[in-house]
């Protein structure tokens, strides 16, 4: 039995990944915990590429550190202490699950900074961070419905939390600004990481009329099969232009490097202050990759909305009404980001009952 | 649209049903492998870093297979040679191919993949509904039955089948009859490997050609499972692999139609159907007995 639990622990080794060794006492260590897997080539991916851009950025300045798999849960808080402990001088939570465990670590070491991305709870040394993705799926919107030739689209999601229901709304309310009569079929796969599944959710969609799609997911699996039928799609969290040269007419990238560079910077200038901060196209943390695929008219408009974006427009600005026809916000207002956060309401003309 | 709906059941029953025939005969030697998930990733990891690396997916698939089987070895060395318990080596053997597979990949990751052809038949294939069907699959669709049947024939039909079964029946048996328990259970593990690999490869190669981490996102437990709703006989198992991606494909469908169930109730059906016939099949327990290898499970030590 001694064999096997070398094996066992080693594919446990292999599996929770590598964590550098102590940091150098005049740099600056800064630490990522995230909760999948770094060659996701999505959420997490897009994270790790901020950390090597903040090792680009500032050179031996920082050194930097990572656990990836990381459970949401008491395994977490284990990997945060362990960071504190170890010297870190900044730790960055990037998942909405690690949010309790980070703020007790936080409490227990008030000399070590911590950001957590996505959620709400801060203390003097814990700042949030999150993007603006909406923004992008409010152009998205405009540009699947100025190419769209049947004035519909797939739509594939993985859980009804705020974060995609805001999704969906922005995209209809992009939409609906050039087609009002503009359809979308919603297609829940009930995971945020399944490519076969995602696959079967596109064909599924593509065979029942829909010529774009649209993916919360996070692999390539959908925007691959477009690519084989001839269709159009849109990336998700990384540029998948590779994977669909003729399909994809844009790509929502997250780019957390400029935030991140921000922070270590802020820290090792003593700067750093807990702050909660959303940003998004105007920032860099939301990127839209090349727009191609599509007619110059189209580009010349998702270009311009991306403009008025950067100026200061926010796409949940009234009048917006809900599936039932109440107004919810009236003409002019702006939907303040408390309810952005919380969103569990569809726009009118969202032809699908949200899972409570 | 039913043209289109049973192509893509095909390409979600495949890996599925060549990794649980794989297992059947692994089970029906009497080895319990629960390593099912970490052979597969090891095949999709494998079958698309071939594949990238000579330009042929055809190779890719091959080389699906031998890292399926080399990794199962270490099971087998394990369990067999070794005699640690299988249930615990099995789980182990799932934990090592998601990390090795992981490690492996890392430069692959964000690559775009090669597609595996199908097989036209010129004319064939243009048949109205049929033609894709039948006559437009890629080489592993037809393997998958071709494995199902060539099992099915062995088992049945065959000296060495018939061994097989011995050994999985009552090992102590067999090996006083002067049959070698651990030879054949070797050989069934390694093709027990091979299939499941080939069923991981199949994902990265034909499904959905990309590499991403974990990418076969349970369909090992999914396959584990099948080999028990088949009862341990194949033709079943090809039955239940294309009722799986039936019920998996058609809720699908069923939403972007705009059946008003709540998705979550949808997304349970395939595991709900699986166990309705479980428990249909488990009623008939004469039948089931009948199949289930006695030795499942249990390890064995010649005592010379």
């Amino acid at each position: 039995m001694k064999k096997l639990a070398l094996l066992a622990g080693t594919a446990l080794a292999l599996a929770i990944g590598a964590v550098s060794g102590a940091a150098a006492a005049d740099k600056l260590k800064a630490c990522w915990v995230y909760t999948g897997p770094i060659g996701d080539f999505g959420y997490s991916y897009q994270h790790d590429q901020g950390r090597l851009a903040v090792e680009k950025e500032l050179g031996d300045k920082v050194e930097t550190a990572y656990v990836e798999n990381v459970a949401e849960g008491p395994d977490a808080e284990r990997v945060f202490e362990r960071f504190a402990r170890e010297g870190c001088g900044i730790v960055f939570g990037t998942s909405f699950g690690f949010m309790d465990p980070e703020l007790k670590v936080a409490k227990k070491f008030p000399d070590v900074k911590f950001e957590h991305a996505t959620g709400y709870k801060s203390a003097p040394n814990m700042g949030l961070y999150n993007a603006r993705f909406y923004e992008g799926r409010y152009i998205l919107g405009q540009i699947a419905a100025k190419e769209s030739k049947k004035g519909l689209a797939g739509y594939i999601v993985s859980f009804p939390i705020p974060e995609v229901v805001m999704g969906i709304n922005a995209f209809m309310l992009g939409a609906q600004s050039i087609n009002p009569d503009f359809k979308i079929k919603i297609v829940w796969v009930n995971s945020w990481f399944d490519p076969g599944k995602e696959a079967d959710a596109a064909k599924a969609l593509f065979d029942q009329g829909a010529d774009i799609i649209v993916q919360h997911t996070d692999s390539t699996a959908a925007i691959q099969v477009a690519e084989e039928r001839g269709l159009k799609g849109f990336g998700q969290s990384s540029d998948m232009i590779k994977f669909a040269p003729k399909a994809q007419m844009t790509a929502i990238v997250d780019d957390w490097g400029p935030h991140y560079i921000k922070s270590v910077k802020a820290v090792l200038d003593g700067t750093w202050k807990a702050e909660d901060v959303w940003e998004g196209i105007k920032d860099g943390t939301v990127h839209m990759a090349d727009y191609t695929n599509m007619s110059d008219e189209t580009k010349k408009l998702a270009e311009e909305t991306e403009a008025k974006i950067v100026g200061g427009w926010n796409p949940f600005t009234g009048p917006i009404f809900d599936q039932d026809g109440k107004e919810r916000y009236a003409d002019g207002v702006v939907a303040p980001d408390g309810d952005l956060l919380g969103m569990n309401w569809y726009v009118k003309g969202v032809d699908d009952k949200l899972p409570q | 649209m039913l043209e289109a709906i049973i192509l893509t059941i095909i390409t979600a029953a495949t890996p599925l049903l060549l990794a649980a025939t794989g297992e059947l005969v692994v089970e029906k030697s009497g080895v319990l492998n629960l390593g099912v998930e970490g052979m597969m990733v090891m095949g999709a990891v494998a079958g698309f870093a071939v594949t990238i690396s000579t330009g042929s997916p055809l190779l890719g698939i091959v080389g699906g297979a031998v890292a399926g089987m080399l990794v199962s070895l270490i099971f087998a060395f394990v369990t067999l040679t070794l005699v640690a318990n299988q249930v615990a080596s099995g789980l182990a053997l799932t934990l090592f191919g998601l990390g090795l597979s992981g490690l492996m990949g890392e430069s692959f990751v964000g690559q775009p993949g090669l597609k595996l052809q199908s097989l036209d038949v010129p004319g064939l294939t243009d048949l109205p509904f049929v033609g894709k069907i039948l006559f437009g699959q890629d080489i592993l669709v037809y393997l998958s039955f071709a494995a199902v049947f060539g099992v099915s024939w062995f088992l049945n039909r065959t000296r060495a089948g018939l061994i097989l079964r011995a050994v999985g029946d009552n090992h102590t048996s067999a090996h006083a009859l002067g049959y070698s328990v651990v030879g054949v259970r070797y050989l069934a593990v390694a093709f027990g490997g091979a299939m499941a690999g080939l069923g991981g490869a199949y994902l990265s190669v034909a499904y959905t050609p990309l590499w991403v981490e974990n990418m076969t996102a349970g369909r090992g437990w999914i396959a584990l499972a099948l080999v028990v709703f088949a009862s341990w006989i194949p033709w079943r198992a090809a039955v239940g692999a294309y009722l799986f991606g039936a019920v998996t494909v058609l809720q699908f469908h069923a939403q972007a139609f705009g059946v008003g169930f709540p998705s979550q109730f949808l997304a349970m059906l395939p595991y709900l159907a699986t166990v309705v016939v479980l428990v249909a099949i488990s009623g008939n327990r004469r039948a089931t007995l009948f199949n289930t290898p006695s030795s499942l499970g249990k390890s064995f030590v010649p005592d010379r």
